[in-house]
């Protein structure tokens, strides 16, 4: 799983992401399932992110952000929807989409750089969480695109540990209809 | 009613309808065996459990019903690992029940423990591993369902020792609502519209071709698609897993396409102009390069599978639905479009009207099939050829016999020169390409046949692998018979080394008589036989064919050089067939 250059775009033509909301069986193992669908299949998987669902606790939503150039995104979709687990999934392009994603930092800071990286923070409407001697913690939440900037901006300085947690999405509503396009799937 | 896990299990399995289970205990599995003692299921105690999952699926290829196989943890588990990898290629519906180390215990790298479940994610439809003993009815009815609906395929479910040790209330599931399967839908019906565009393209093609493939067989097809062939008068092209889906002696069958199918139906593929692909798959060996594959052809791609639909060859009309009703549906959107029964004219102005006029199609399919037909040169006096023992024994064994092949050589020769008039005949290891498949196979398959005559044609590197099964065979009174085209080589290597590694023969050799096989046969009370000339084949078929008490082996000594023809060389353009020498130079 790579989480360099989230930009979704390849020279501006069209998106090289997807967005797949996966509603799963809330069962020991299937996570497992669908990663090793992904890599047995040889599709790539840009991020992944899972949590139970609030509707059912019989349920799990894993969002997954597919590169669509090393498959066709409906051959993914159709591969997973054979995991017996899956009970539907979702599919979200990037343009109806609101994505956002969070980053953690610690960054190494000497007297100069400390109050540049608290401005960097600051003008990107970021949070310093924890403060050492020389040490700062960072966040920032937002939409991926920014966070790839703000990443590029930290590289200035000396970034001892960084995550990300892979994006989470929901469909925009307007103009749109109010829910994501299922593809695959009957129940959920 | 208070049962055990165990016996919960077997009562669960009864329930299921099943008969026969093929398997092996251990430690991990004990508990479950004990019941097996008071049930009506016949079980079939095998040398290996290799052995166990093959006979299963030959028993679940001839009958069309789950095969069932019962394994221990840990090795015992892992040595059906390769059955369950051959069934999920093939989509054969197997379940399989392994023993697990007891819940406490793992996690813990305890004494014959595996994480089977992990092992096989890839390789099952779909496994369970038992935490609670009240789910043993529900996961077994579940299971049963997985493995036999939509695109069938093998199950595994893993029982844990303190599982099957505890107590539970019985019940029984009524329901496929009952079985906690939210996610598991298989399509049916194919979508009518797309069904309407299938039977206009199938209306207007000027060279037509039906591609059979196994999953005719899954939905039991056969007949629908005789139907369709008939009263459309397009060829029929059947794959390596398709054999006996439709009559090989109906002027329409084409016979088998691919790397080493016949050039008629390799050619016409080629040259067709519609596709009308039923339950296959676009597999490397029928397509040779996908690029170059049926280039001027449109496809109607009909398969259970959605995923199917696409994967390798984008069809202009993707139908998912199971394949006996979809043809079904075919036929009456085709009727409704003026389609006659075979034989009677269209009705006037209809669109059946207005079709082309297959003949020409038909005029070089048949020029095809005069200058290239099957071919190989038997000399007197000279080695046997492996093709005159399938010919021989076809002719000598009942039309209904089931053959069952390993892989390799002998594997393409049987294919090629069988007669396949009936569905259920031809039992072989095709996706996963699984030496050693046979013996156990055909044991398997005389199980759930035990009315029909079974021949395993085999190769001498395929017998080795699992020939000890034979004395499972012998003692459980399973006659079947063994004819190993005894070539002393892996015959399908070296016939690669020969043409594309310039006869750098590297370890292929294995000796004529090396093990002599007629002494095994016999340790193993079986009836061995030899036959070391062309005059010999004969008398030793007709010997078999007339024991019925036993198991029967014949060690045919072939040529060692012979090849399969045509060949399409690997990675090659399926126009790049390359024929008999016999046949080189003639028009193409």
């Amino acid at each position: 799983m790579s989480v360099t250059d989230l930009s979704g775009r390849t020279g501006g033509g069209a998106p090289r992401h997807h967005i797949l909301s996966v509603l799963v069986e809330n069962k020991a193992g299937v996570l497992s399932r669908v990663a090793g669908l992904f890599s047995r299949r040889g599709f790539n998987i840009y991020s992944l992110a899972v949590a139970p669902t609030d509707e059912d606790e019989r349920f799990s939503r894993i969002t997954i952000v597919v590169d669509v150039e090393s498959a066709p995104l409906e051959q993914v979709v159709q591969q997973l929807d054979k995991l017996i687990n899956v009970v539907s999934i979702s599919q979200l392009a990037p343009s109806e989409a609101i994505e956002r994603e969070l980053l953690l930092a610690t960054v190494a800071v000497g007297p100069t750089e400390r109050s540049q990286v608290i401005q960097l923070v600051g003008v990107f409407g970021g949070e310093v969480v924890n403060v050492g001697g020389d040490q700062l913690t960072v966040m920032l939440a937002g939409r991926p695109e920014k966070i790839d900037d703000f990443e590029g901006l930290l590289e200035n300085y000396e970034v001892l540990e960084l995550q990300r947690t892979g994006r989470v999405a929901l469909p925009k509503l307007e103009r749109q209809p109010a829910r994501p396009r299922p593809v695959a799937g009957t129940a959920g | 009613m208070q049962l055990t896990g165990a016996q919960a299990l077997i009562k669960s399995l009864e329930m299921q309808g099943v008969e026969v289970m093929f398997g092996l205990p251990g430690g991990a599995i004990l508990p479950v065996y004990d019941p097996i003692i008071d049930s009506s299921i016949r079980h079939i105690l095998v040398r290996h459990e290799q052995g166990a999952g093959h006979m299963a699926e030959g028993y679940a290829m001839v009958t069309g019903r789950p095969g069932v196989a019962m394994v221990t943890s840990g090795p015992g588990a892992t040595n059906i690992v390769t059955p369950l990898s051959n069934a999920y290629m093939d989509s054969t519906p197997l379940v399989v029940v392994s023993g697990q180390v007891a819940t406490q215990s793992i996690g813990t790298d305890a004494f014959q423990e595996c994480d089977i479940t992990g092992v096989t994610n890839g390789i099952t439809k779909h496994n369970w591993l038992i935490k609670d003993v009240d789910e043993i009815p529900r996961v077994v009815a579940a299971a049963f369902h997985v493995a036999t609906t939509g695109r069938p395929g093998p199950v595994l479910i893993d029982m844990p020792k303190d599982i099957s040790n505890a107590t539970m209330e019985w019940y029984w599931p009524t329901s496929v609502e009952d079985l906690d399967l939210p996610g598991y839908h298989p399509v049916t019906f194919g979508d009518p519209e797309r069904v309407r565009a299938a039977a206009e393209l199938v209306l207007a093609a000027d060279r037509p071709v039906i591609y059979a493939g196994g999953g005719i067989l899954k939905a039991r097809a056969a007949g629908p698609l005789r139907e369709l062939a008939e009263r459309t008068g397009i060829p029929v092209v059947t794959t390596l897993m398709a054999r006996g889906a439709f009559p090989d002696s109906n002027e329409l069958c084409l016979g088998m396409p691919g790397m080493h199918g016949n050039y008629t139906a390799v050619t016409a593929l080629q040259r067709a102009d519609l596709l009308i692909a039923l339950g296959s798959r676009f597999d490397d060996r029928v397509t040779g390069k996908i690029d170059a594959f049926a280039p001027e052809a449109k496809v109607i791609h009909v398969d259970i599978d959605p995923a199917e639909l696409g994967k390798v060859r984008r069809p202009d009309v993707g139908i998912a639905g199971d394949c006996r009703l979809v043809i079904e549906e075919l036929l009456a959107a085709l009727e409704a479009l003026g389609l006659p029964s075979a034989g009677s004219a269209p009705a006037a102005g209809s669109r059946a009207a207005r079709r082309p006029d297959l003949a020409p199609w038909w005029n070089r399919i048949h020029e095809w099939q005069e200058r290239f037909p099957l071919h190989y040169r038997q000399s007197e006096g000279g080695a046997i050829k492996p093709e005159m023992v399938v010919e021989t024994l076809r002719d000598a064994s009942p039309v209904d016999t089931v053959v069952v092949a390993g892989v390799g050589q002998h594997q393409m020769w049987a294919s090629q020169y069988w007669r396949f008039d009936y569905p259920y005949t031809w039992v072989n290891s095709g996706g996963a390409g699984t030496m050693g498949f046979a013996v156990p196979a055909a044991v398997g398959a005389k199980v759930g046949r035990p009315d029909r005559t079974v021949w395993a044609i085999d190769g001498d590197g395929c017998f080795q692998m699992t020939a000890q099964e034979l004395v499972t065979a012998t003692a459980e009174q399973i006659p079947v018979k063994v004819a190993i085209l005894n070539n002393a080589y892996l015959g399908m290597v070296r016939q690669w080394q020969e043409m594309f590694y310039e006869e750098r023969y590297s370890e292929v050799y294995l000796s004529p008589d090396l093990p002599d096989y007629v002494k095994w046969a016999e340790a193993m009370g079986c009836v061995g036989i030899r036959a070391e000339s062309p005059e010999e084949v004969s008398p030793a078929i007709e010997k078999a064919n007339g024991i019925d008490d036993r198991p029967v082996v014949i060690d045919f000594r072939t040529d060692a050089f012979e090849k399969v023809f045509p060949m399409v060389p690997a990675g090659a353009s399926n126009d790049s067939i390359v024929v008999h020498p016999d046949q080189e130079g003639r028009p193409r």
